[in-house]
């Protein structure tokens, strides 16, 4: 098995090499066919694998392949663990990113258009396109088979990476740059959270490796340390917590969640793939990872679930103002990204990863397809400019709806049954700030459902588009792009009907995530609920279903049939409009405090510090008194031969005085 | 005494040297100007032979020959070996150069194979009478190289000034050695060295000749105070000539210090150490301070020498098994580096015009981007700058000092090692990052040069990123 | 009887006596060289002392290899001393200053 581990994880690495440096020779269609290739092995074989684990057949590994070094008993490997969860990950990440790749066939066929004449950087882009996408296959797919923490930190770095480089793909757009910018900071702010938690639980367990280290965490359980004065901490909570500021800057939590929407700023397959399916729940995949440890601090948890929650319910409204249509959906990835958050801090590591595998299929669906309405409409991307495109593309028309039906938990979709465990189990969850999430992700359900169609209306429903020229040109995409929506709509519809017995409620997670007794809300929630049919039978009982219906309606009450309403309601709440439309102000905080505040510090220091202590005293201070002095030494190299014997009869008789004395 | 043919063996290379600079100087009388170049060829054929014949005769075990005065061991070989071969490269360089100012004559290599034989003699001296015989017919061949263009002011002074203070100093080593002589009843350093833990009473006879031996070793290392004819000889003697004296001989000072000081004078550490710490700080200050003040480069890379001197005598003065094979390393590594350095000089020199001042160097990237790379690489690994070799022999000597626990000493080599950094990093931001001044094309070089220089510049890459095959030899050789 | 010390007393003065002649003298290079000459000669005395009272052959011998070679240093000195006269018209030790610094 171990090489066929190998082979998942190292054939997108081959794809990615080949067509990155080799682009220009093998061409735009070599480029495609070998990275999708690569990532296709590791799909089917990530499949296999994952049907292994289905039917029993497969064992769940746990080794290293290679030992890059060993430093004082520490060793730092490559290594995989798979088991369940992994094989979920890897099936659900080499998939989606299968489809994606097909479809950038088509999103990127003409992007030449995307650069100025003889723009250097545009040359071969669209292999580079490609490598990028199967380097970031490759660097997920190690984040998480890794076996360690170091691995763990190697995968996350370098998804970090490609999701810079991508989001700055068309590096001519200023916007691009500063997003991509903007994404590179805010994630050091989290990485630098994460690297301490690892640091620390290097500190404390003297190993990297995950076995060990959850083997030695229930001994640590009760330890104290001290960080500032003489506070006591538990430990637990500081690595759980630090570990937990890195997953919020790579999954966006609030008030890291400012780079995500700035991110799409990309490429749409990189919107879907990175910044919507995979990448971004890297976090939350981190979080189950380490639920052995999780699990010891309730205040970690309470963390989770706070941040979680507000994430969940406040990124969802600003969902509603927004009309850049990939906009809407970046901040409903927002959303359903709190909502994963809420599940691990209720303990329901297996809901969070449930809702993750269904959000990566119906956001990439939705991301696809509003792709291929942004291919369709030439690159414009404002939905107040759509409307009825349902006519021109039915395909997209469908599967869009089948996704929105997901992400608003519509019954019997995918969506429902990871959204309603989730809200389940919060509501039976006992610890601190669970009412707040259990209020915070009752009300999201409206407000998904009300910026879901919202979009949709918009964008497929009603008036034609007003530009005579885009309506012209208006048809559906081609196939390249139409059949990655059909592969993606089938398990958005369909995954959580088959699946939600085994994972949330069968055994399918044992051994891989753990949970203490005393908060086994997803156990305390499989009492009541029995499995699918169960949870389809008590849609009519439970409120998330009323919630999510009015929403709907309210969407096509205001947007549809009461256009003007939209307006009226916008001048009545006028300052709650400015203040979703600005984001709750984060930007513009963190523009003035963080980055103000470093440019000011920076300045004071460049000014004060550097250029007058550093550069002008001890620099240039020490270099012009060492070249002054030289200066003056030189002078004893007389030229004269008389001198230079002299010279040497002084050393003569130092020396000799030196052995005469001493 | 008896004389056995098989006791000629282990001096093999040095008989053949010596017979081919004879043959050298006969040859060339026949010669007539345009076939100067056969005594070019056969000056090479014998030390590429000579390299040849070391390696061949060369065993891990030490012969010791010539009623005790001659040593062949594994240290022996391994510097002989890089002597020849390192003054074979010096040879390749001057050719050019030689030819472009007429000084392409058979006396230059004739007596440029002598010194290379007196060095040989020194490495295999194991008594002070053959080390006083090989350092003679090393310094006469080098006064008279020095003033070999005999109507160049410049040379003829410098060659005065190198002969008068040369003659200073081999008196004053003669001086300490008769003490030394006096104090033991010896000139064979086995003796001499069994001699010393009886001399007691003769303390002050055998501390005044150490401290007369020191100086003048220190004298052809170059180790401030006894430095002054270091920038003179360098700026005043022909690139060609100055690229010798600044490379093999430092090999051969170096076995002269490692034959008197260890073999001869060992138990005598205590007290050549502390001399030698006074002299190392003195040459690392001293090197490194006025090198910046330089415009010449010849005379920059003179005050360089001084400081490097320095760093090779705080591995020889550390004492240890680690500091002798480190200073090995770096004296090694050291006459590479200076051949390359004055090899750059010699290529971008043409008649008439010398290229040695700093202003010659400016915009060389522009006018050649491969000498501006190699010489970079040159003046990084003189730097210390990972990943060339500089760095690690520096970093070797600093160990094996910090390891003797003298601390503040290596703290001293590297602190003047960061002021010594900025004059060679200005080389190469000068090349780099400033206009030509000059913008005559650059003579054509030979292909042999040119390849010479490359492999003379990625050596330095390569031997930094792959330091442990010479290191093992060093100390193989040492052990 | 004369003693050992007396022979390395003379020879110490006439070392002390050369170098001071190297320094003291700044005029004439060829008294430089002949300074020289006396210094070589100095260690002779020394050696040939050492040799006859430690009753050891090795230091004759080694004085006629000094011998042999101050012969080759001064025909090696004289002929730079030509070559510079050549050039400068001058053996003034002072008027050797061009290289300095």
């Amino acid at each position: 098995m171990e090489n066929i581990y190998l082979l998942i994880v190292l054939s997108p690495l081959v794809g990615a090499i080949i067509a990155g440096f080799w682009g220009g020779q093998i061409g735009r269609v070599g480029a495609h066919w070998v990275t999708s290739a690569g990532v296709g092995i590791a799909a089917v074989l990530s499949l296999f694998v994952l049907y292994g684990f289905i039917s029993g057949d497969n064992q769940v590994f746990n080794g290293s392949v290679y030992t890059w070094m060993v430093s004082d008993g520490l060793k730092m490997e490559v290594g995989f663990l798979v088991d369940h969860l992994t094989a979920v990950m890897i099936s659900v990440v080499s998939f989606v990113s299968f489809c994606i790749h097909i479809y950038t066939i088509g999103y990127m066929a003409d992007d030449e258009h995307n650069w100025p004449q003889e723009s250097l950087a545009g040359k071969n882009s669209y292999q580079r396109f490609f490598s990028y996408i199967s380097l970031f296959t490759f660097s997920m797919l190690m984040l998480v088979m890794s076996n360690n923490f170091l691995q763990l930190f190697f995968g996350w770095e370098a998804v970090g990476l490609v999701s810079y480089l991508l989001i700055g793909f068309w590096s001519v757009r200023p916007t691009a740059i500063l997003a991509n910018m903007k994404a590179f900071l805010v994630n050091r702010v989290g990485d630098f959270g994460f690297i301490l938690g690892i640091a620390a639980v290097v500190m404390y367990t003297n190993s990297l490796d995950y076995a060990e280290v959850f083997k030695a965490v229930p001994g640590l359980a009760d330890t104290q340390i001290q960080i500032f004065g003489d506070t006591n901490w538990s430990l637990m909570s500081v690595i759980g917590i630090l570990l937990f500021v890195g997953a919020m800057g790579k999954s966006a939590q609030v008030p890291l969640h400012v780079w995500l929407p700035d991110s799409m700023e990309g490429p749409t397959p990189i919107s879907a793939l990175i910044h919507a399916a995979t990448m971004v729940t890297a976090g939350v995949f981190m979080v189950a990872r380490m639920s052995p440890i999780y699990e010891l601090s309730e205040t970690a948890l309470s963390f989770i679930l706070v941040i979680g929650a507000t994430t969940a319910m406040f990124t969802g409204l600003i969902g509603i103002v927004q009309n850049d249509i990939k906009r809407v959906v970046a901040y409903s990835t927002l959303s359903q990204l709190g909502y994963m958050m809420v599940a691990l801090g209720a303990s329901a590591y297996a809901a969070g990863i449930f809702h993750l595998m269904t959000h990566a299929f119906f956001k990439a669906l939705l991301f696809l397809a509003a792709g291929s309405v942004i291919i369709g409409m030439h690159h414009k991307q404002d939905i107040r400019d759509m409307g009825g495109i349902r006519k021109y593309m039915p395909k997209t028309y469908w599967t869009a709806l089948l996704g929105s039906l997901a992400l608003i938990g519509f019954p019997g979709f995918s969506g429902f049954f990871s959204k309603d465990a989730i809200i389940e189990a919060v509501h039976h969850s006992t610890i601190a700030g669970s009412d707040y999430a259990y209020a915070m992700v009752l009300a999201g359900v409206f407000v998904t459902a009300l910026y879901s169609f919202r979009m949709f209306f918009l964008v497929f429903h009603g008036e034609g588009p007003r530009d005579e020229h885009a309506r012209e040109h208006l048809h559906e995409s081609p196939k390249v792009v139409t059949i990655p929506l059909v592969l993606l709509a089938i398990p958005s519809v369909c995954i959580g009907y088959f699946t939600v017995d085994a994972m949330l409620f069968g055994d399918w997670f044992a051994g891989a995530l753990h949970v203490l007794p005393q908060h086994d809300t997803l156990g305390e929630l499989g009492k009541s609920v029995h499995g699918a049919n169960s949870m389809l039978g008590h849609v009519f009982l439970s409120p998330p279903f009323y919630l999510a219906m009015a929403g709907l309606f309210v969407a096509w009450f205001i947007y549809m049939k009461q256009p003007s309403l939209a307006e009226k309601i916008k001048g009545l709440f006028a300052p709650i409009y400015t203040l979703l439309d600005k984001k709750y102000f984060f930007d513009e905080i963190y523009q003035a405090v963080f980055a103000g505040g470093s440019r000011g510090i920076g300045s004071f220091f460049w000014n004060k510090g550097d250029r007058k202590l550093i550069d002008e005293i001890i620099i240039n201070g020490s270099a012009n008194n060492v070249g002054r002095f030289a200066g003056l030494v030189r002078n004893i190299q007389t030229g004269y031969l008389f001198h230079y014997a002299f010279a040497m009869i002084l050393g003569l008789l130092f020396l000799l005085t030196w052995f005469v004395i001493f | 005494m008896q004389f056995e043919m098989s006791s000629l063996i282990p001096v093999l290379p040095e008989v053949f040297l010596l017979t081919m600079a004879c043959v050298v100087l006969v040859v060339d009388l026949f010669l007539k100007d345009e076939q100067r170049i056969v005594s070019y060829a056969l000056a090479q054929i014998a030390l590429l032979l000579a390299a040849g014949l070391t390696v061949a005769v060369g065993s891990a075990e030490t012969q010791i020959i010539f009623d005790n005065h001659v040593i062949r061991d594994p240290m022996s070989d391994l510097l002989k070996t890089t002597i020849c071969l390192v003054s074979a490269g010096a040879f390749l360089y001057a050719k050019d150069y030689l030819r472009d100012r007429d000084l392409f004559k058979g006396e230059y290599y004739a007596l440029g194979l002598f010194a290379v034989l007196g060095m040989m003699v020194m490495v295999s001296a194991n008594s002070f009478l053959t080390i006083y015989l090989g350092l003679e017919l090393l310094s006469l061949s080098l006064y008279a190289m020095v003033a070999f263009n005999r109507d160049s002011k410049a040379g003829s002074e410098a060659a005065m000034k190198y002969f008068v203070l040369g003659a200073i100093a081999s008196g004053m080593l003669l001086y300490g050695i008769s003490m030394i002589y006096g104090a033991t009843g010896s000139i064979v350093f086995q003796e001499v060295a069994n001699g010393i833990p009886n001399t007691d009473m003769n303390d002050m006879v055998l501390v005044f000749g150490l401290v007369f031996v020191v100086i003048g070793l220190s004298f052809k290392l170059g180790a401030v105070p006894f430095h002054m004819w270091v920038p003179d000889v360098y700026h005043g003697a022909p690139t060609s000539v100055t690229m010798f004296i600044g490379s093999a001989p430092k090999l051969a000072a170096f076995a002269l210090a490692m034959r008197m000081l260890v073999d001869g004078l060992g138990a005598l550490h205590a007290d050549w150490q502390q001399m030698l710490v006074i002299m190392s700080v003195l040459s690392l200050a001293t090197g490194n301070v006025i090198a910046i003040a330089q415009t010449n480069i010849k005379r920059m890379l003179a005050y360089s020498t001084i400081s490097h001197v320095g760093f090779i005598l705080l591995g020889i003065l550390a004492g240890t098994q680690e500091g002798y094979t480190a200073a090995m390393f770096y004296t090694i590594v050291y006459s590479i580096m200076a051949l390359g350095g004055f090899g750059i000089v010699i290529m971008l020199s043409r008649r008439g015009f010398e290229a040695d001042q700093l202003d010659d160097y400016k915009g060389l990237h522009d006018r050649s981007p491969w000498y501006a790379a190699m010489m970079m690489l040159l003046m990084f690994s003189m730097a210390g700058v990972p990943p060339t070799v500089g760095f690690f022999a520096k970093l070797f000597v600093l160990d094996a000092v910090i390891r003797v626990d003298m601390v503040w000493i290596a703290l001293f080599g590297v602190f003047f090692s960061i002021i010594g950094a900025f004059y060679y990093i200005r080389i190469v931001k000068i090349m780099y990052f400033d206009k030509p001044v000059d913008d005559a094309p650059l003579a054509p070089v030979g292909m042999d040069t040119q390849v010479l220089l490359t492999v003379n510049g990625l050596s330095m890459l390569g031997l930094g990123l792959f330091p442990a095959g010479l290191l093992t030899l060093c100390s193989a050789a040492l052990s | 009887m004369i003693a050992l010390s007396d022979y390395l007393i003379l020879a110490a003065v006439l070392f002390s006596l050369s170098i001071a002649g190297i320094f003291i003298n700044r005029k004439n290079l060829i008294i430089l060289l002949m300074c020289v000459e006396l210094m070589l000669l100095a260690v002779n005395i020394n050696f040939i002392a050492f040799s006859h009272f430690l009753g050891d052959t090795a230091g004759q011998v080694f004085v006629f290899f000094i011998l042999t070679v101050a012969a080759a240093e001064a025909a090696i000195g004289l002929a730079i001393l030509m070559v510079l006269f050549r050039n400068r018209r001058t053996i003034n030790v002072e008027d050797l200053d061009t290289l300095k610094g």
